[in-house]
């Protein structure tokens, strides 16, 4: 599975929520690859990610993706992320 | 010293100051990157563009701001700034604002800045250190915080 978190500028808030959603994947125990990204970089290599982690403000620059959008409140909110992340892995 | 101490470095802290608006609270942690010679001016007025075309988004937890833009010449070397307002200022972040704290962040590239990401979230995960770094006017003090 590929995972691609997305910020504007791919060195910030993308980052942050690509180290927080390791941390809740190991404790999920799934295995997938997770990318940190700028917009530029999710438009190019994000086609085949299954899920696009993002915050909400930056869901409506993603809608044309084929991968699930899934929008963080808070990243270092983990139990946010442990919860959105096993409802779309259900 | 830990991957924040040494993003830290010399002149890239400021306590107690002053600003009135998100711009000048950016501008703060812009100069900060420079006296420290991560950046040079420009990348401080690409900090504010950036906020201008992308939003809030930028304000990651309550009251706390992280203002970057992209890796470029700007950039001279990476690290962090860390400026604390006296009084917080709305950033226009619907969540979490008004804001406190702003760190300001150079990258020189997209992925040289794990370790110090690492720090900044165990740091911003921990609600006692973030209230004490709030409560603090010592620079001393906030340094061994940051470990």
């Amino acid at each position: 599975m590929k995972i691609i978190a997305v910020c504007g500028m791919g060195i910030g808030t993308s980052v942050l929520l690509k180290m927080n959603t390791e941390k809740v994947l190991e404790l999920l125990g799934v295995q997938a690859e997770v990318q940190a990204a700028d917009m530029a970089k999710a438009k190019r290599e994000g086609a085949d990610a299954d899920i696009i982690l993002t915050t909400p403000e930056l869901v409506f620059q993603l809608e044309h993706m084929p991968g699930i959008i899934v929008p963080i409140e808070h990243v270092f909110d983990l139990i946010e992320i442990r919860q959105k992340l096993a409802n779309v892995l259900s | 010293m830990s991957a924040l101490g040494d993003a830290l470095g010399d002149k890239s802290i400021k306590l107690s100051v002053s600003a009135s608006t998100w711009t000048e609270a950016i501008t703060l942690a812009g100069d900060a990157l420079e006296l420290s010679g991560r950046a040079t001016a420009a990348y401080t007025r690409a900090m504010i563009e950036a906020f201008e075309e992308l939003g809030p988004y930028m304000v990651i937890a309550p009251g706390i701001a992280l203002a970057h833009a992209r890796p470029s010449a700007n950039v001279l070397s990476t690290g962090l700034s860390l400026v604390v307002l006296s009084e917080s200022v709305k950033f226009g972040s619907e969540r979490f604002d008004p804001v406190r704290i702003v760190f300001g962040l150079a990258a020189l590239d997209h992925d040289g800045h794990i370790d110090l990401m690492a720090g900044l979230s165990e740091l911003l995960l921990d609600d006692t250190k973030v209230n004490m770094l709030l409560q603090s006017d010592n620079e001393s003090e906030v340094r061994r915080l940051l470990g």
